[in-house]
């Protein structure tokens, strides 16, 4: 059942360029997809560990910058006359090398920050995404800070046998997005559903006894941000090759929010939720454009993350999927605890 | 050494205000356990009151800073009561995320009904500043410090010497046995909420007119009263005067002797590293995991 809506909504999204002509929709569904990776990559911290991770801009706006200068190539002066210089590398692996980076990244931020937790580990992941923005401002040299870093170049696949493909269209970038979007996908999945899996969520339920049955709680809370934090490179990465233009404003507070504000409004702790979440507030702005100025909707945002709050805590996938087992349960009484099980495990 | 005095100078103005925005943070953080992220809201609102009466209604500039205050409190009871109340009893991430919505809300609402193009108010204070020896200092600036120690010594005085302060005290030693004792918990936390946004609103009030006024200038704000909330200690009011100063000193420092760009980022670097080698603040005991 389950495999079966996973594949049809697969299907679904890999017809849309065929039938969906405008550009401008390709386009917004193209950042909302890369958005969507950003949102799930939270949703492994905030959804199965507990940790409110409000830096993880941070982590996406690294990968952008890493394969952005790798790409480009850079020649920065060094303290002590060094000079570093680096010739242009082809984008993939840029994009690989954003995920590795963002990864070490979240590594040495998950061993410092998971020290505190609760507020505390909130306002540290803060700082550390707002001190990143700082660096990016104001390390001209090597980032050309407000100026932004512009023309990079798009992602070419390597063809064995036919040299290589670029992808410069807007029906190339969807298809490469959706492609990572579903090895991420699966890749949550199959971490949340395996031994580790069930270490963070213990962690998240109780971690007093979490480490009384022996769960190391450092390492697993470190090895889910650096995979968290490796997702998050990918999709910056993916923004950085598509938009072909990044300044430090990519590191902006709100841009967190607007990840979180996709995990919340779609079910943390579900892994559609950010999925749903994220298509829902990705092409709200397409909808609301021709009715509503940006800061009108904003306001509706903020109303929005607070309404949810209020009415649907559990978030949009978690509440259909407890609303659906009890239909089933009214129509054949048999299965009861196996539907209802099914129904708090994340679809 | 004139400029070292005169960076001394810029810190004693700069901490004065830090410290209002510091305190009203400590108190609804330690009392109510509420990670306020409309704290910066308020900064902006109270500047933007300032703002309204001094330049759009053309009233007097003294009269100003007690309607910011006004506003403040009614504005962050408001908060308290429509937000935060029904919300009792959930968990520190759920009342963290609705303040995010509530900041987001009504940091575009500033920006929606003023625009994004800053804004500066006239002061009736003299152009040329007050020359002492190798320091000068602006007459606002000397009236903005004047104003911020009052306000601190008003509320050190309110939490220490009235009852509604000691109330406060014990609901943030043990509100269950606070209300036991007969406090209005409730009350307490409407209190602290609206004393400490009309704290925020005073210090936009007094920092607006000495930079300019925008809708996004509260964000730094709220991270640099977090900044000082973490070194001075959970609730601990001494603490948030003295992290005021040496966030203050810190920025006067780094701005004047590293690279001016990195100004904001000293609010930050101090968090990351209190927290990191002395994870339960500078004068706090208490452990950081709530």
């Amino acid at each position: 059942m389950k495999a079966a809506i996973t594949i049809v909504a697969v299907a679904a999204l890999a017809s849309v360029p065929l039938w969906l002509r405008d550009p401008y929709l390709l386009n917004a569904l193209i950042t909302t997809g890369i958005f969507v990776i950003g949102a799930m990559s939270l949703n492994l911290l905030l959804g199965f560990t507990g940790q409110l991770s409000l830096g993880h801009i941070a982590f996406f706006g690294i990968g952008a910058y890493v394969s952005a200068l790798t790409s480009l190539g850079f020649d920065v002066g060094l303290p002590g006359d060094v000079r570093l210089v680096h010739a242009p590398w082809p984008p993939i692996v840029g994009f690989v090398l954003a995920i590795i980076i963002a990864g070490l990244c979240g590594y040495f931020v998950g061993l410092l920050s998971f020290r505190v937790r609760g507020a505390y580990f909130v306002i540290v992941t803060i700082s550390f995404a707002e001190v990143v923005r700082l660096v990016a401002l104001n390390w001209v040299e090597l980032t050309q800070g407000p100026l932004a870093l512009t023309n990079i170049p798009s992602i070419a696949l390597p063809l064995p046998g036919f040299g290589e493909l670029t992808l410069r269209t807007k029906l190339q970038n969807y298809y490469l997005v959706l492609v990572v979007a579903l090895i991420a996908y699966l890749l949550i999945a199959r971490l949340v559903h395996s031994h580790f899996g069930r270490a963070m969520r213990g962690l998240m339920e109780n971690e007093t006894l979490a480490v009384s049955v022996g769960i190391d709680v450092t390492r697993t809370l470190t090895i889910a941000a650096v995979i968290s934090a490796a997702i998050a490179g990918a999709a910056g990465s993916l923004y950085a090759h598509y938009i072909r233009i990044i300044d430090p404003e990519v590191f902006a507070f709100i841009n967190t929010v607007t990840m979180v504000i996709m995990v919340i409004t779609g079910g943390k702790g579900s892994l559609a939720g950010p999925v749903v979440g994220g298509l829902i507030f990705g092409m709200l702005p397409v909808a609301l454009r021709p009715v509503m100025a940006p800061e009108a909707q904003w306001i509706a945002y903020g109303g929005v993350l607070i309404a949810i709050l209020f009415v649907l805590p559990q978030g949009i996938v978690p509440s259909l999927a407890l609303r659906l087992a009890k239909r089933r349960r009214r129509r054949s009484p048999a299965p009861v605890t196996l539907a209802e099980t099914a129904a708090k495990e994340p679809a | 050494m004139s400029e070292f005095l005169q960076h001394l100078i810029n810190m004693l103005v700069l901490g004065g205000t830090y410290a209002l925005l510091g305190i009203g943070l400590t108190l609804i953080f330690g009392i109510m356990n509420v990670v306020n992220f409309t704290h910066g809201v308020l900064y902006t609102f109270g500047a933007y009151i300032m703002f309204i009466v001094v330049q759009q209604l053309g009233l007097n500039f003294f009269l100003a800073l007690p309607v910011a205050v006004l506003a403040g409190w009614l504005l962050g009871a408001a908060i308290e009561l429509t937000l935060l109340r029904p919300l009792r009893g959930s968990d520190i991430d759920t009342t963290m995320l609705v303040m995010i919505g509530a900041w987001i809300a009504m940091q575009s609402g500033t920006l929606w009904i003023w625009g994004g193009v800053a804004k500066s108010v006239t002061t009736p204070f003299p152009e040329a500043p007050l020359v002492l020896g190798p320091v000068s200092v602006s007459w606002l600036r000397l009236f903005v410090l004047a104003a911020a120690a009052m306000l601190i010594l008003v509320t050190y005085l309110l939490i220490n010497k009235t009852s509604l302060g000691r109330a406060m005290r014990a609901t943030f030693q043990d509100h269950d046995t606070a209300s036991l004792m007969g406090v209005n918990v409730d009350m307490i936390y409407t209190s602290t909420f609206a004393i400490g946004s009309s704290l925020a609103a005073a210090a936009g009030a007094l920092l607006g007119p000495v930079y300019v006024i925008f809708p996004q200038m509260g964000d730094l704000a709220a991270v640099k009263a977090f900044a000082i909330v973490i070194l001075g200690g959970l609730g601990n009011i001494t603490g948030a005067v003295i992290g005021g100063f040496i966030l203050a000193l810190a920025e006067e420092l780094g701005a004047g002797y590293v690279s001016s760009g990195y100004r904001d980022a000293m609010g930050f670097l101090i968090i990351i590293a209190v927290l990191i080698f002395r994870p339960t603040g500078l004068f706090a005991r208490a452990e950081r995991v709530g």
